[in-house]
């Protein structure tokens, strides 16, 4: 009898020690959440699309009704339309700056370099107001000081039309084109220029025959993000395209949203939109894959910048005028909104006010509300995904479980999913009974928590694969257990990249429109969503102040962000 | 008249000045390296060579007529150069035949002609069968190849080589300096070659030109660089050596423990203090004196160290604290603590500066 006690111990101990660690328990939980927020919302909204309504029967009626109108395929087109011109046209803005910049001898590039991450900074929708504000028909500034000029009796620019809206997306979008390309130009060795020259190709020729080549994959890939980003856009489309009486798909979707509310027929509509988009981000895949492009650079030696001579002004000439596109004008309209009793009397101490800025701070409650509600849920929301997306960058760095990778797909897979998309997927699967979400706090946590996890997954996986897993057993080998070792020497080795990861999606979570107007409710809007419903009230100047709050309040956390954690943070993720 | 010169070149950042007057005059057809370690300015005076620093005194020359001056400088491209590159930079958005055929095209060369240089000289570096694949494709070697391949189809007047083959492994690199030495020998282009390996710099060039803080120390064949330094870095830099402290006066140069006849020596040098350079095999460790009328000196084995290929002995002078450094060959043991009988070879000491 004891003969066979020693023989089956050792057998034993080890599975249930296996089970009593703790850790384990965390580890199930996390992956609990992550199918609750990413796996469920996109199950729940394929099966809608083919649910009828009361019944929850299988049916293929709701891609019927979504795509035997007219008016709804002329949106889809629409929207393919939007998102090739503003490819094309953030393209042509963001290639020349990233290459004047990392390439040449132009002047003031730091304060390019600076004006490109200030238009990386305002949200969309911002953007958009202080273009209406410049380029409404007739009343806008541009027209006037046309009118004033040529003594024309109309104004030349109408913002509300598609070739605005190109323009107004672009204008916000290029700065992914511009650290996309710029990143790539600093990848390529100054010899593979060199290489060219000394063979007899002079600085036109270098550029298109090796430069750009060179930096061709980062180019599509900028064509691409900035295809995606205006097809997933709400707001500025919202703002410019209703008005102008046309339609895109993100604004079609919110049609679906008016009474009565058609769920499953948008699920079924949302479809092509994530199509479009998980195709285009394995072509992307596919693109920058090719040909092992990184190359060998060369230790010794300064890098060359290639001299432009006179040319060099009429670069910096190009680069101020997409600057004051993106930047001067906009924020120069909206400040003299923000501090105007009305915008249209133009710039005099009469028009001069804080009284904007006084209504929303101490006379309205709901804008306290907003600004309160948007700055609790984005801290939530940063901290809830750091955490989440730790658990699981830890779990799959260490391979805990079997099926890891599953896991980082997981975290990853928002990325694809537009968030009007991914909001039409928590409304479907969190609105109704039994857990009854919808205009609660929690939902919209959830949803931006979902929305963000993969900005700070790739902080995370990427703060992971820093450590050295030996520093983790060392803490075991004496006696401490998984997550002391987490708590005592993980976290404390990762605390400046995952503060780095927080501000990275706390900025983003502060702004975020196109997932939070399908799901807010009467006590949980935020700024976003009350920018939008003042836009549309046409009270200009109330928004303007509002926008300048938000806007000085993500410089104050990115300043901070620049000073602790050093000035490349922003461009890491 | 040479091919190339370089006349007083200086380049100075701020205080700091790279290259402290270089002058160098390179024949056609010669195969001059530029040898030093790191920071010495040889790579500086390289990419001056080519266009892509400009000096800040000084000219340089091609068949008489200025390249780079402080007044201008032709850019890179102009000059009909080439050159290979510590990182090749092959370029990756183009297959070998491309990147070689890039030249080429650039002088509008008929496209039969492009096709048929460029077969002929992916043959001449062995790469014609990988004609169609992309640089990462290649191992190290290979692309070294493609980039020497780039650099020599277009016949330049002159060729500059920076490190090409800090990158590769030992044994690669052994067999690409004899290759980089054979397509010399084939094509006799005019070769500017920088590196920081002594070995390298010995097989492939017709001279070497010794650099040290921004200035040339010495230029001569490999030969004579070895056996007649003519400073103190020069004989430390290339092999290893002894220096030896004497004095000249009279018919002798007289050292702490002996003397050598000033007429033995193949370079006599000026009277009063003077040191001489020794290299460790031309000395001769023996058991019993030899009295064969070299001059010689009894000795103690201080260190010792086998090396496979020869021993390497540390011994003591009986007189100061000289150390010399010799070797023998396998079969002359010695154990340490032993004494023994050093015989120097005058006509291979060296007075140097």
């Amino acid at each position: 009898m004891t003969a066979a006690v020693d023989h089956l111990a050792p057998a034993q101990a080890p599975r249930r020690f296996r089970l009593a660690d703790p850790s384990m328990i965390l580890w199930i939980a996390m992956i609990a959440v992550l199918v609750l927020l990413v796996a469920s919302p996109m199950v729940r909204l394929i099966i809608s699309s083919f649910q009828q309504p009361e019944t929850g029967r299988l049916t293929f009626a709701n891609y019927v009704a979504a795509y035997a109108n007219a008016r709804h395929l002329q949106a889809l087109w629409n929207t393919l339309e939007l998102g090739g011109g503003v490819a094309l046209l953030a393209c042509l803005f963001g290639v020349p700056l990233a290459w004047a910049i990392s390439r040449t001898d132009m002047p003031a590039k730091g304060f390019i370099r600076l004006m490109v991450f200030s238009a990386f900074i305002i949200p969309p929708y911002l953007g958009a107001i202080g273009w209406i504000l410049l380029a409404g028909p007739n009343s806008g500034w541009l027209n006037k000081v046309w009118m004033a000029l040529t003594g024309a009796e109309h104004g030349i620019f109408n913002v509300y039309s598609m070739s605005g809206l190109i323009v107004v997306i672009a204008v916000t979008s290029f700065p992914y084109t511009f650290v996309f390309v710029s990143s790539a130009l600093d990848l390529v060795s100054s010899e593979m220029e060199d290489a060219a020259n000394i063979l007899g190709a002079g600085t036109l020729r270098t550029t298109f025959r090796v430069t750009l080549p060179l930096v061709l994959p980062a180019i599509v890939g900028g064509l691409i993000i900035s295809f995606l980003e205006a097809i997933a856009l709400f707001g500025a489309p919202a703002l410019i395209a209703l008005p102008a009486r046309f339609h895109v798909v993100s604004t079609q979707l919110w049609q679906f949203f008016e009474f009565p509310v058609r769920v499953e027929e948008a699920a079924a509509y949302a479809m092509p939109l994530l199509l479009i988009t998980i195709f285009m981000f394995a072509l992307q895949r596919m693109v920058l894959g090719r040909r092992g492009y990184t190359t060998v650079s060369g230790k010794g030696g300064e890098r060359r910048i290639t001299r432009l001579g006179p040319w060099r002004w009429v670069m910096l000439g190009y680069a101020l005028f997409v600057c004051a596109l993106a930047v001067f004008l906009p924020m120069l309209v909206l400040t003299q909104a923000a501090f105007a009793r009305a915008w249209g009397r133009g710039f005099s101490l009469a028009n001069l006010t804080l009284q904007n800025f006084h209504y929303i701070l101490f006379e309205q409650t709901q804008a306290q509300n907003a600004i309160v509600n948007t700055f609790v849920y984005s801290g939530i929301t940063a901290f809830a995904a750091i955490a989440l997306s730790l658990a699981i960058a830890y779990v799959v760095a260490r391979k805990l479980v079997p099926w890891s990778n599953v896991l980082a797909f997981l975290c990853m897979a928002p990325f694809v999913i537009p968030g009007i998309i991914l909001a039409i997927g928590f409304y479907a699967a969190y609105a109704p009974p039994p857990l009854a979400l919808y205009g609660t706090a929690t939902i919209l946590i959830l949803a931006y928590t979902t929305r963000f996890l993969p900005i700070a997954y790739t902080s995370s996986a990427a703060g992971m694969r820093s450590i050295n897993p030996e520093m983790e057993e060392a803490v075991r080998i004496l006696g401490g257990g998984r997550l002391l070792a987490i708590r005592r020497v993980l976290a404390p080795l990762l605390k400046r990249s995952l503060a780095g990861a927080w501000i990275l999606v706390f900025i983003p979570a502060t702004r975020e429109l196109s997932s939070a107007i399908f799901l807010v409710g009467p006590n949980t809007r935020v700024i976003s969503v009350m920018l939008f419903d003042l836009s549309e009230e046409g009270n200009f100047e109330v928004l303007a102040a509002l926008g300048m709050i938000l806007l000085v309040a993500t410089l104050i956390i990115a300043a901070i962000g620049f000073r602790a954690i050093g000035r490349d943070f922003m461009v890491r993720a | 008249m040479s091919k190339l010169a370089l006349r007083g070149i200086e380049k100075r950042y701020g205080a700091v000045a790279a290259v402290a007057g270089v002058d160098l005059a390179l024949n056609e057809g010669e195969f001059v390296s530029l040898l030093g370690p790191s920071g010495c300015g040889k790579t500086t005076t390289l990419r001056m060579i080519a266009g892509f620093i400009d000096p800040t005194a000084g000219t340089i020359e091609m068949d008489g007529r200025a390249l780079s001056s402080p007044a201008g400088a032709l850019p890179p491209e102009k000059r009909g150069m080439s050159m290979i590159f510590q990182s090749y930079a092959v370029w990756p958005n183009m297959t070998v035949a491309q990147n070689v055929a890039f030249g080429l095209e650039l002088r509008k060369l008929p496209r039969e002609e492009v096709r048929r240089r460029v077969d002929e000289m992916l043959d001449v570096v062995h790469m014609r069968h990988l004609a169609a694949r992309y640089p990462a494709e290649l191992s190290g070697g290979q692309q070294q190849r493609v980039a020497l391949a780039r650099a020599i189809v277009i016949k330049p007047q002159v060729l500059l080589l920076d490190e090409p083959l800090s990158n590769l492994d030992a044994n690669l690199r052994e067999e690409m300096r004899f290759e980089i030495r054979r397509l010399h020998d084939e094509f006799r282009i005019t070769t500017v070659y920088v590196t920081h390996d002594q070995a390298e710099a010995m097989v492939t060039s017709d001279r070497i030109a010794v650099m040290n803080l921004g200035r040339i120390e010495q230029v001569d064949d490999p030969h004579t660089l070895y056996n007649r330094p003519k400073t103190r870095f020069v004989a430390g830099f290339i092999g290893r050596t002894n220096f030896i402290d004497g004095t000249a006066n009279g018919a002798d140069v007289t050292f702490p423990s002996f003397a050598v006849p000033r007429s033995a020596l193949a370079v006599a040098p000026p009277s009063g203090a003077v040191t001489f350079s020794v290299r460790p095999q031309s000395m001769r460790l023996s058991h019993a004196q030899a009295r064969n009328g070299a001059p010689e000196v009894a000795v103690t084995i201080a260190e010792r160290a086998y090396l496979g290929e020869f021993w390497d002995y540390v011994v003591t002078l009986p007189e100061g604290a000289a150390r010399l450094r010799v070797t023998t060959s396998p079969l002359d043991i010695y154990q340490v603590g032993e004494s023994a009988w050093l015989s120097f070879d005058p006509r291979q000491m060296t007075p140097i500066a």
